[in-house]
Parts: C-alpha cells; sequence; structure tokens
C-alpha cells in the first residue's frame, strides 16, 4: 500500500472514531441541559399531564444509555430518525436545509477564497508600502468588528437607507430562479467574505513572505524575473500548505458558524434549524446535525492535510 | 381644481393610477407632499376593502419545530397560521363581547350547566366537506381528551358530555359556567373535519385562506379560500415570514419587503413612527409583567413582607423606562380595563414609607432574593434592578440573580419563591383567575390559597347575572390585591407596525396583537 493510501485510510477511520465521540458528546450535552423536549413544546402552557402524555409518546421514560444507542442502531443504516417535535423526518428536512447553508457558503467562498489570496499576493508586491498597509488595516478592521454589528450595518445603509439590496433573504424561496437567490444573499455573501476576508489573506501573505526569505527566490531575482512572477511562479506553490489548511479552516466555518448570520438575515440554513431545535431540546435533529457539523469540518481538515502532503514531496516521501 | 382631486383621489383608491402618478399629479395642482399623502390614505379608507393582491406578514416567534396541528400550537406564527385556514365556534368581537363564529348563535340553560351551540348553515371546509355538529363535537373530544397534548386542554377539563343534536352542538358541564363561548373561542380549537382525529395537521378548516405552502420557521403561504363564507379576506395571497430577530423585521419593513410587522421593540418605536409610509399602531391588552411571590414560603408567607414590596416598587417608572411609555401601570391584580366587568379599584403608589413600616412589622430582617432573567420579559433585568432602587429607599435589601434564558421556564418560573414573569392574558376575568389564581390551578404560580377567594370564583362562574358577576369580581380583585403573592406594576401594549402598502387597519380591537390576529383578513392591499 502506498504511503499515501495509508495515510488516507488511517485519517479517515479517525475521522469516524471522532464523529462517534461527538455523538456521545453531544447526546451527554442535551441531557445535561435543564428541561426536556416536552417542557419546551409546552412550554408556559404546560400541564402535568400534557407532559406525562408528550414524555410517554416520544420515549422519553426509557433510560438515556438504551435511547442513544437506539438512535446509534439507526444512524449507521442511516435512518436518521424523525423529529420529536415536528414529527417530519429528518434526513429530507435537513437535506433542504443543507443544501441552502451550502449555496451561501459557496458563493461566499467563491468570491473570498480568489479575493483573499489575490489580496495576499499583493500585499507581498508591495510589503510595507501603503497598499499593504491599507489592505491589512481593511481586513483586520472588518474582521475585528462583532459580525452581526457589520450585519446591522450594512443591512441598515444598503437595504434600508440607499435601497441597494434586499435588507433581509426572505425572498429566499426554494422555488425561485437563480437571480433571486442571488439577489437575497448578497448582503449575507458581503458579510460573510468581510468576516473571513482577514484570516486567509493574512496567512497568504505571512506564508509567502517566509518563503520569500529562500535562497531560490534570491537565485529567481538575481535571474531578473519580474517581482509578480517570482512570487506567483516560485513562492506560492511552495506556500500552498498553510494557505490551504487556513482556507479548509474558513470554508469549515462558512458551514458550520454561520448561525448568527443566518439568524439576523432570516435565511433558512442549517444554523437556524440547528438552533430552534437545542432550544426544544429535539435530540435527533440536534445529533444529526451534529454529525453534519462535524463531519464537514473532519472532512475539509482531511481535504487540508492531503493537499499539504501532496504538494510537498517530504511528505509525500517518507524516509 | 377640487374635482380635479377628487378625480385623482377615487382612481387612485380603485388602483385605476398608482400611488405614485397621484403624488405626482397633485403635486402639479399645488398640494404638499404630506397633504396629498394623507388624502391619499383617506380615499384610499374610503373607497373600501380592494381586493387581490399579495400581502406579506413578518412575525416573531416562529420555530423549525413548529407543527399545523393547532393543538400544539404556542406562538404567535403558530396563531396566524390556524387563523388563516381555521375558525373556532366563536370569537371576540372587537370591544371585547363574544360572537358566534362557526356557532351562528348559541345559548345557555337558566343554570349555565348545558351550552347549545347552532351551527351555521352552509359553510364548508377546505376540501369541499360541510361543517355538521358531529366535526364539532369531535373537536372538543380530541382536545379534552386526557390523552391530548392540546394547549386547550385545561380549559375544557370541566365538560362532561359534548353531543351532536341535528345542526346543534349540547354541551354539558360539571360545574356551571357563564363564560363557556369565551373558552371556546380559544384558538386551539378551530373545528376540523371529524375534529382532525384522522389528520390532525392537515390545515382543513373552514378560515378565510388554504394553505398552500408551509416551512415551519421560514415562512407560510396561503390563497384565498374562494368558498370562505364571511366578508374577510382580502388579499389573494397571504405570506407569513418568520422574522425572530427584531432588528431585520424593522427593516424587511422599512425596505417594503414585508406590510406589517408584529411586536415593534418599545425602544425604537418612535423612531419606527417617524419613517416614512410606516405606522405604528398600539394597542392596549390583557397582557402583563409580574413579579411573582410564592405566598406560602418564606419571608414571602408573611403578607407584610408582601405589602412592603407591593408599596415599595414604582410603577410609573417601569411603565416610563421599561416600556417607554408604551403600557400602563398595573395594580397587583392580573386584570385591567380590557377585561369584561372590569371595576376600576383605587391606585396602590410607591411609598417607601409604608414600604419600610410593613416590613418592620413583619419582623423579616434579611434580604430579598429576586430571580430574574432575559426572556421572563422583555427588559426584565432592567426592571429587577429599578425594583432593588426603589426597594432601597424603603430600607428594603432585593438581591439580583440572573438566570439562563435557557430553562426559565421549568426550572424558576413556578418553582422559585420570587421571579420575574408575564403573562398574555385570557379573555375574562374567570379564565384568568381560574388559570393562576385558584388554589388547585396548575399554575398558581403565586401559591394563592384563599378560601373565599375561590368560592367567589365559582359563583362568579356560575352567574348569569351581570350585575351580581361584577361585583364578586371587584370583590376577587380586592383580595388578590391586598392578600396576593402578585405585584403587577405594568400592563404591556401591543406595539404592531403597517407600511402604507395596506389599509384598513382598526384601532382598539380587544385580544391578541395584529387587530387579534385578524388583520391580514380585514385589511386590504392599497397600492
Amino acid at each position: 500500500m502506498s504511503p499515501v493510501l495509508r495515510l488516507l485510510v488511517q485519517r479517515i477511520s479517525l475521522g469516524l472514531l471522532l464523529l462517534f465521540f461527538v455523538s456521545v458528546l453531544i447526546f451527554a450535552g442535551t441531557i445535561v441541559l435543564p428541561g426536556d423536549v416536552a417542557q419546551s413544546i409546552l412550554g408556559q402552557s404546560a400541564t402535568p399531564e400534557a407532559l406525562a402524555n408528550l414524555r410517554r409518546d416520544m420515549g422519553l421514560n426509557d433510560p438515556p444509555v438504551q435511547r442513544y444507542f437506539a438512535w446509534l442502531g439507526g444512524v449507521v443504516q442511516g435512518d436518521l430518525g424523525t423529529s420529536l417535535t415536528s414529527g417530519q423526518d429528518i434526513a429530507s428536512a435537513m437535506g433542504s436545509r443543507l443544501g441552502n447553508t451550502l449555496f451561501l457558503a459557496f458563493w461566499a467562498a467563491m468570491i473570498s477564497v480568489p479575493l483573499a489570496i489575490f489580496l495576499g499576493l499583493l500585499a507581498v508586491r508591495y510589503r510595507d508600502r501603503w497598499p499593504d498597509k491599507l489592505i491589512s488595516g481593511v481586513t483586520l478592521a472588518s474582521i475585528s468588528v462583532p459580525e452581526f454589528l457589520v450585519a446591522y450595518v450594512v443591512m441598515f445603509f444598503l437595504g434600508v437607507q440607499f435601497r441597494l439590496l434586499n435588507p433581509t433573504a426572505v425572498g429566499f424561496r426554494p422555488d425561485a430562479d437563480v437571480f433571486t437567490k442571488l439577489e437575497s444573499i448578497a448582503l449575507p455573501v458581503l458579510v460573510l467574505t468581510l468576516v473571513i476576508l482577514a484570516h486567509m489573506m493574512r496567512m497568504t501573505r505571512a506564508a509567502i513572505l517566509n518563503v520569500m526569505q529562500s535562497a531560490y527566490i534570491e537565485t529567481a531575482e538575481l535571474k531578473g524575473l519580474t517581482m509578480f512572477k517570482i512570487i506567483w511562479r516560485h513562492a506560492f506553490p511552495n506556500s500552498i500548505a498553510p494557505v490551504v489548511n487556513v482556507v479548509m479552516l474558513n470554508l469549515a466555518y462558512l458551514v458550520v458558524g454561520v448561525v448568527v448570520i443566518e439568524v439576523v438575515f432570516v435565511y433558512p440554513g442549517m444554523g437556524q434549524y440547528l438552533v430552534d431545535h437545542v432550544s426544544k431540546r429535539d435530540v435527533p435533529v440536534v445529533q444529526a446535525c451534529g454529525l453534519v457539523f462535524a463531519a464537514v469540518y473532519i472532512g475539509l481538515n482531511l481535504v487540508a492535510d492531503i493537499v499539504s502532503i501532496l504538494t510537498n514531496p517530504r511528505l509525500r516521501h517518507p524516509k | 381644481m377640487k374635482d380635479y382631486l377628487d378625480y385623482l383621489k377615487v382612481s387612485a383608491a380603485m388602483g385605476r393610477i398608482s400611488r405614485r402618478d397621484f403624488m405626482g399629479r397633485a403635486a402639479a395642482v399645488g398640494v404638499t407632499a404630506a397633504a396629498a399623502n394623507t388624502m391619499l390614505a383617506e380615499a384610499v379608507h374610503a373607497a373600501g376593502p380592494q381586493k387581490g393582491g399579495i400581502m406579506r406578514l413578518g412575525l416573531q416567534g416562529g420555530s423549525t419545530t413548529d407543527s399545523l396541528d393547532p393543538a400544539l400550537a404556542t406562538n404567535q406564527v403558530a396563531l396566524m397560521a390556524i387563523r388563516l385556514w381555521g375558525e373556532s365556534l366563536t370569537e371576540l368581537a372587537d370591544d371585547g363581547s363574544i360572537a358566534g363564529k362557526v356557532a351562528e348563535s348559541f345559548s345557555a340553560s337558566a343554570d349555565a350547566k348545558t351550552w347549545t351551540f347552532k351551527i351555521r348553515e352552509g359553510i364548508t371546509f377546505s376540501n369541499g366537506k360541510s361543517v355538521t355538529a358531529e366535526d364539532v363535537v369531535a373537536t372538543i373530544e380530541r382536545h379534552s381528551d386526557e390523552d391530548a397534548k392540546s394547549g386547550a386542554l385545561g380549559l375544557l377539563r370541566d365538560i362532561t358530555n359534548v353531543s351532536a343534536d341535528g345542526d346543534s352542538v349540547v354541551v354539558e358541564l360539571n360545574s356551571a359556567n357563564a363564560d363557556l363561548p369565551y373558552m371556546l373561542a380559544d384558538y386551539h380549537l378551530a373545528i376540523q373535519p371529524n375534529g382532525g382525529k384522522d389528520a390532525p395537521d392537515a390545515a382543513i378548516g373552514t378560515g378565510p385562506y388554504i394553505i398552500k405552502e408551509a416551512e415551519m420557521g421560514v415562512r407560510i403561504i396561503a390563497e384565498k379560500n374562494p368558498d370562505f363564507w364571511g366578508d374577510m379576506g382580502h388579499a389573494a395571497e397571504i405570506e407569513v415570514l418568520v422574522i425572530n430577530d427584531n432588528t431585520a423585521r424593522v427593516a424587511a419593513l422599512q425596505s417594503g419587503q414585508v406590510d406589517m410587522i408584529d411586536r415593534v421593540p418599545p425602544r425604537t418605536a418612535d423612531l419606527i413612527n417617524r419613517a416614512p409610509g410606516i405606522t405604528v399602531r398600539t394597542s392596549s391588552g390583557p397582557g402583563h409583567y409580574v413579579f411573582i411571590m410564592h405566598c406560602d414560603t418564606e419571608p414571602f408567607a408573611n403578607n407584610d413582607v408582601r405589602m412592603a414590596l407591593k408599596y415599595g416598587i414604582n410603577r410609573q417608572e417601569m411603565v416610563d423606562k421599561i416600556l417607554h411609555g408604551y403600557g400602563s401601570v398595573g395594580n397587583d391584580t392580573p386584570i385591567n380595563a380590557s377585561y369584561p366587568l372590569y371595576t376600576e379599584m383605587e391606585q396602590r403608589e410607591y411609598d417607601p414609607d409604608k414600604a419600610a413600616f410593613h416590613m418592620k412589622k413583619s419582623g423579616y430582617e434579611g434580604s430579598i432574593l429576586l430571580r430574574t432573567s432575559d426572556n421572563s420579559f422583555p427588559g426584565a433585568p432592567d426592571a429587577a434592578a429599578l425594583f432593588q432602587q426603589s426597594c432601597a429607599g424603603a430600607g428594603i435589601t432585593v438581591e439580583i440573580k440572573r438566570e439562563p434564558n435557557d430553562g426559565y421556564w421549568s426550572e424558576v418560573w413556578n418553582a422559585q419563591p420570587f421571579c420575574t414573569s408575564y403573562w398574555g392574558g385570557r379573555p375574562t376575568q374567570d379564565q384568568m383567575y381560574t388559570t393562576a389564581y385558584l388554589s388547585t390551578a396548575d399554575w398558581n404560580d403565586t401559591r394563592f390559597n384563599n378560601e373565599t377567594f375561590d368560592q367567589l370564583l365559582m359563583a362568579a362562574r356560575a352567574e348569569l347575572d351581570t350585575a351580581k358577576r361584577k361585583q364578586m369580581y371587584a370583590d376577587m380583585g380586592m383580595i388578590v390585591r391586598d392578600e396576593g403573592g402578585l405585584i403587577c406594576p405594568m400592563f404591556n401594549d401591543f406595539l404592531d407596525a403597517t407600511t402604507d402598502r395596506v389599509a384598513g387597519w382598526v384601532d382598539g380591537v380587544a385580544g391578541q396583537p395584529l387587530m387579534n390576529a385578524y388583520a391580514p383578513f380585514r385589511m386590504w392591499v392599497a397600492a
């Protein structure tokens, strides 16, 4: 077995093990939280009879360990179960939400990743001169402000004052055409881009600058290559590994960390779906969302690892 | 010129020329924009309802976990969903009295133990089937079944038998109840084919709209029910959007993405009202914010401690600072002028001397622990801090413990001896007192146990003579006010807002926010 393949198998099985631990942790977490799903559904209007009826119907009287393994048994057979609160099939309900989240993440990534890398290259090219300082200043400022505040500010100016774009994503409907969809997610994409730009840009800049100290860059300079060509052809390929790492980290954030943005812009993604069910203690849905989020996170990190190995001959052919 | 303007007004109101055209042409003959706007609004209102168009609502409270089963409805969006497709037997009239809905008329036996509801003739469910007395019986049965999870279960406990008699439904009660028609107006009790026993969440009823698409916690789209019997429902389509974030909801209204919203934050209501094309609508209701003490737990078991705290609260300050003026002062009873049979009583004021006097008399010297959380009512932690300060003025030490929102209703409310909370109110005094002040009530969150009060409540419920009933409720109010564990500093107004794209708002409608949640059906799309 080639070392790369062995590594892949190793990483994937580790990932699966991690997923298992994550599911145990989430389950334990929802058990520890005060109140249960029956109480949350009925809220202030809970009567003892209604509570008892609901608990019995939902099987909440079984011991937690038994409930966990019943759930796990379903999952390994591909059955995520049904929601305790709405009775909907989790896989189909979550599927459309996940699709929406990926749609938003895709467009945010399409804009922010190339932009961050380009700005990073630009910052290196004009290191310590005004373009570098401007790019660093603006992106650092936008990452330092809390994302909901950025969201409110752009919503107020672009949405309400100047009416350039829709302030909320309520126009986002599954049956809408792609242009309507893009129009309704314009502001969320803008905010997400502002939030993740700095991290990726700074990492690109630092990684390339690190490589720029090497002897072969000096050689390239002595050959008389232009500065940008040196960066693009010689420095960038050698700094791909750290850049891919940080890009993957941010992509994962775009999928699992955008709860606040989704709530503020009323976007029907996974984050909102998860939050609603956590507050109702709907354990099967929380478990399923947790698994998907964990899988996305682990999967993207796996990709980052593999890419760094493939781009680095020393890791590709270990002694 | 007057003729010309009149002609323009009518044209605009009928939708023959656009709003923009009207403003332009009016300006051309020298009318200011503000005056033209008023003129148009009047003309549109005078022209009467217009049919058609899409009305879009931005509401707070919906969640992905909601269900279309009316028994499980707990929030404002679920209520609006039921209003779209369904109707109860009865409904509140604008002045808070009770009127028939699916029931055309109703009457009680002399002892108020047997009620007969005559079903409206010729109305059909949206699946085409006509409404029978059996459907109504099945609906009441489903919600009063002990196995049901209905939010209306508590209301229906006294019903011993429900039967169909031709086109009438006969309801027999365990004990007399003059308010039964009010109870059956509860929104959970929307009449469904065979009571919804076959398909509780099918959303088939007799309401003005038919649900076309429902994605819980995101949006509900409904189109006009062509066979609806009443004169409501002017828009061809209604879109209910769940917008839980306050800022986003207001922004959606300001940019015209929605036509009406509920729960305008009191803090910014004035600013929003000043925005062009937007009107904030306030209506007073039975909802109130409370500080509740357990009458059976020390130190609150001592009535002097309770009185000291009642005198130690500054009610006007709370209305001004917590509600920003959008509300009225409470008087330590859960009842205000929005209830039928209300009797005004002397207003209790902030009085540090009396508070100190009662505290001294009680002999209690420690501090008082008050639990609060953000979700117990908007601004509750701030209100607790104000209470702490006003009590300090009387030499009473109040300690505030901030509890997490999560689990507040299960761990703190109705469990800890002193905390902040809210009540949405009920349509009648009987229901409010039965829900939370009767000694045996499940939600007796003040652990109030007063025999005289309980007897009066039962007597008033059975009394069909209005004057006698009113006196009984006045006496009960005095008992709660002077002996109860309730500190009620304020009644909160409902704050809704509409754009001038829709017309037909009526002020002062009793019940829930947004004209008892009928605004989308009674209003129409004007521009």
